[in-house]
């Protein structure tokens, strides 16, 4: 059993973040890793990509979006609550080096999974710009989080609530036309992915993106994580979860998410929530 | 007591005792196991149709070699418990053996008996014993040597790592089970469906290890969560790999990315492991089609289309390239299936999937195959017939064309000596690798192959670890 330490609404009901007992895990983990996460016995096995690891205390950091039937359940655990399963980590870390400088463009609850990242790339000697967005403020987390970790930041909102009207897309292009940027990583939902991707593509810079697709067993063996990096399959979970973001097929991706969404559906809407 | 000749003459013209089995057009829509197991009294009847040979050759036929005409004979005489305590000197998991090995080419495919008509019915008299004894026996645990404080880790639950971990458990090692993913028993647990091993049979069997003093933990991913070299720093002496095959193949054909296409692997393990059958009851869902298509022949082809028609299919059918006689798959399976209205498509090449704008598969389109020239696996070598292109309707595809060495754990370990298809290398006799220390057998030795193959390695490997830690290297 892996118990929940520290929980926090990051945005109105719909982020949680988790801070959860996992020694074994903390100790080896790096940035960009992942693990797998089982509520109960009856349930599925999500993968999340890890926004901290405190291998002194023993924890490891989840922030996930309440989506579908299994976050909507682990959202309802509290602290003193246990996962039954957690299991990592998973994939492939990212590869850091000092490069000069960095933008790091994040989304959503990618910005979780940007931000160990970040600061790694900050760390080894790397000039690090940072894009962090979301569609309204108060779905916007770890602004704190990624001014630490970063040298420099921008924030934007879809609405305009705050920070930059637009798309961290926007931004982007501005930060390009201005500084000698020499590598992005870009971690969001897919299409925010695809359209950094083209953007960076057109000036050549090399471009980092982490996927997030189905997969069950996180260790190769189930191969539903297939994704098409430059017209070849490979498996997220151990070939990635981050790839070349110029080689990636976003639309096959995107298609491949929605997979179990009339599953999903019939279970919002059914009887399945009412047991959480 | 002697046996005449006339008692043999006698003893022949006995028939094969009918397995009972659940009627196929119930069965077909549901999860509980298909036969349904011999009764003390057939039971007895079939063990007498043993003729006791002198020189046996079912037992050369066993890859563990279980001393088959005793435990029969003890069958026979009504020593119930006497028998398993047989089978258990030579197989620690007979409940699973008794149903999942291919006894057609093993013990009964050489029983003297096969050759004027049906062998004796060794699998089902094994798992007769196994089940008397789990649902009748006193649960006295074999005799275990004094403690020898030698730590073991055994990596992966499936059928070859809990021979080693019984083995060497019982002379008296310190063993723990490393399983990556949430339950053990490897693939009796993610990939053999209920039907045909209900999951109750592998819990017990995992149990009985550990009431025998085994550790088992799960979640525990050698490779990332923990190296092969942490192991030995943990003070841990010696190490078996037996993590299995498990990197799926595809056909990488055009299109097989579509929503629909899944390998055998992740059908099957959502349907075992997570038990999607289950769901909305259950989280994790499982793609439910209407008209499905298995792609390959073997047993896990079998159990992909046999747990599609459960979960409601109208149509299922197994696509192969070659004929009838090369299909890999287990006689009963393959008998199972066809009662059961899978449909066979044999001789037939999946060359495209079809999908809409969705990206959801709608269909295949196919090859008509014929066989040509003896290849290197000395099967006759499919070839595809002139124009003779056709499409199939179907909204789910299964691959289960087999699997490849997952290079999760060897990656890791550097110094793990891999053959060309990265598989790691063992001794065949010994299972030993090319690190001290560490041995390795099952799938991720030979490729994937069987249950009892898996436990015959195990048993090797275990035998040589024992020595190890007894002796040295």
């Amino acid at each position: 059993m892996f118990k929940i330490v520290k929980r926090e609404e990051m945005t109105a009901g719909s982020v949680i973040l988790n801070e959860i007992e996992a020694p074994a895990i903390a100790r080896k983990a790096q940035p960009g890793q992942f693990v797998i996460l089982k509520a109960n016995e009856d349930g599925e096995r999500i993968p999340l990509t890890m926004a901290e690891t405190n291998p002194d205390q023993g924890t490891i950091t989840v922030i996930y979006m309440v989506v579908g039937k299994s976050t909507a359940l682990f959202k309802t655990l509290q602290v003193g609550d246990s996962y039954q399963d957690v299991i990592g980590p998973l994939g492939k870390p990212t590869h850091v080096e000092k490069v000069g400088t960095v933008v790091c463009v994040g989304g959503g609850t990618g910005v979780a999974v940007l931000h160990p990242i970040t600061r790694a790339l900050k760390d080894i000697g790397n000039n690090v710009i940072c894009i962090i967005g979301a569609r309204s403020q108060d779905l916007l987390i770890m602004e704190d989080h990624m001014r630490a970790a970063s040298h420099d930041l921008r924030v934007c909102t879809d609405d305009g609530s705050y920070g930059h009207h637009g798309f961290v897309t926007d931004v982007l292009k501005q930060v390009m036309e201005t500084e000698d940027v020499k590598q992005v990583v870009a971690i969001g939902p897919v299409p925010m992915m695809k359209f950094v991707a083209e953007i960076t593509k057109e000036k050549e810079v090399p471009t980092i993106v982490s996927l997030n697709p189905i997969m069950v067993d996180g260790t190769g063996m189930c191969g539903g994580c297939r994704v098409s990096i430059a017209g070849e399959n490979k498996f997220a979970c151990v070939d990635g979860p981050e790839f070349d973001g110029h080689q990636v097929d976003y639309d096959e991706l995107m298609q491949r998410l929605q997979a179990y969404c009339e599953d999903e559906q019939a279970c919002m809407d059914g009887d399945c929530l009412i047991r959480s | 007591m002697k046996e005449t000749k006339a008692s043999k003459g006698k003893k022949a013209t006995i028939p094969r005792q009918p397995m009972p089995a659940q009627d196929s057009d119930v069965r077909r829509r549901n999860f509980d196991e298909v036969p349904l197991g011999y009764t003390p009294e057939t039971a007895r009847a079939e063990a007498a149709r043993c003729l006791q040979c002198r020189k046996p050759a079912c037992v050369e036929g066993c890859p563990v070699g279980v001393d088959i005409p005793a435990f029969i004979h003890l069958i026979k005489e009504g020593d119930f418990t006497g028998a398993i305590r047989n089978i258990w000197g030579k197989n620690a998991l007979p409940a699973v053996c008794g149903r999942v090995c291919p006894q057609e080419i093993q013990c009964e495919g050489v029983c003297i008996l096969a050759k004027k008509g049906d062998p004796v019915a060794i699998g089902h008299l094994e798992r007769f014993a196994a089940d008397y004894e789990r649902l009748n026996g006193s649960g006295e645990l074999p005799p275990r040597a004094e403690p020898t404080g030698k730590k073991v880790a055994v990596v992966g639950s499936g059928p070859s790592g809990l021979t080693v971990a019984g083995d060497l458990v019982q002379k008296g090692h310190d063993v723990t089970v490393l399983e990556a993913f949430h339950k053990p028993g490897g693939v009796l647990v993610y990939g053999i469906p209920e039907f045909r091993l209900p999951k109750e049979i592998v819990a017990q069997e995992i149990n009985f290890l550990e009431r025998q003093g085994a550790r088992v933990e799960c979640n525990q991913v050698v490779g990332r969560t923990v190296s092969i070299e942490e192991l030995f720093a943990e003070g841990y002496q010696a190490v078996y790999l037996g993590v299995g095959a498990g990197l799926p193949r595809f056909l990488n054909i055009p299109g097989e990315n579509l929503i629909g296409i899944l390998s055998a692997n992740e059908y099957l393990t959502r349907a075992n492991l997570m038990k999607a059958y289950l769901f909305p009851k259950v989280d994790t869902p499982i793609p439910r089609g209407k008209h499905v298509v298995v792609l390959g022949a073997g047993n896990v082809a079998m159990d992909s289309a046999r747990t599609a028609m459960r979960l409601g299919a109208e149509s299922v059918k197994i696509v192969y390239r070659r004929s009838r006689e090369e299909m890999p798959a287990r006689a009963e399976e393959i008998h199972h299936a066809e009662e059961e209205g899978i449909e066979f498509f044999l001789l037939t090449n999946p060359t495209k999937y079809i999908g809409d704008e969705k990206g959801r598969l709608t269909g295949m389109e196919c090859l008509r195959m014929e066989l040509g020239e003896p290849d290197d696996s000395g099967r006759r070598r499919p070839v595809p017939v002139d124009s003779s292109e056709f499409a199939m309707d179907c909204d789910l595809a299964i691959v289960a064309v087999g699997s490849g060495a997952n290079p999760l754990l060897t990656q890791s370990t550097p110094d793990l000596e891999l053959n060309k298809w990265e598989y790691i290398e063992a001794d065949p006799e010994t299972g030993k690798t090319s690190m001290r220390g560490v041995w390795a057998g099952g799938d991720i030795v030979t490729g994937a192959a069987t249950v009892i193959l898996a436990m015959g390695a195990g048993r090797k490997a275990a035998d040589s670890m024992h020595k190890y830690l007894t002796w040295g290297w």
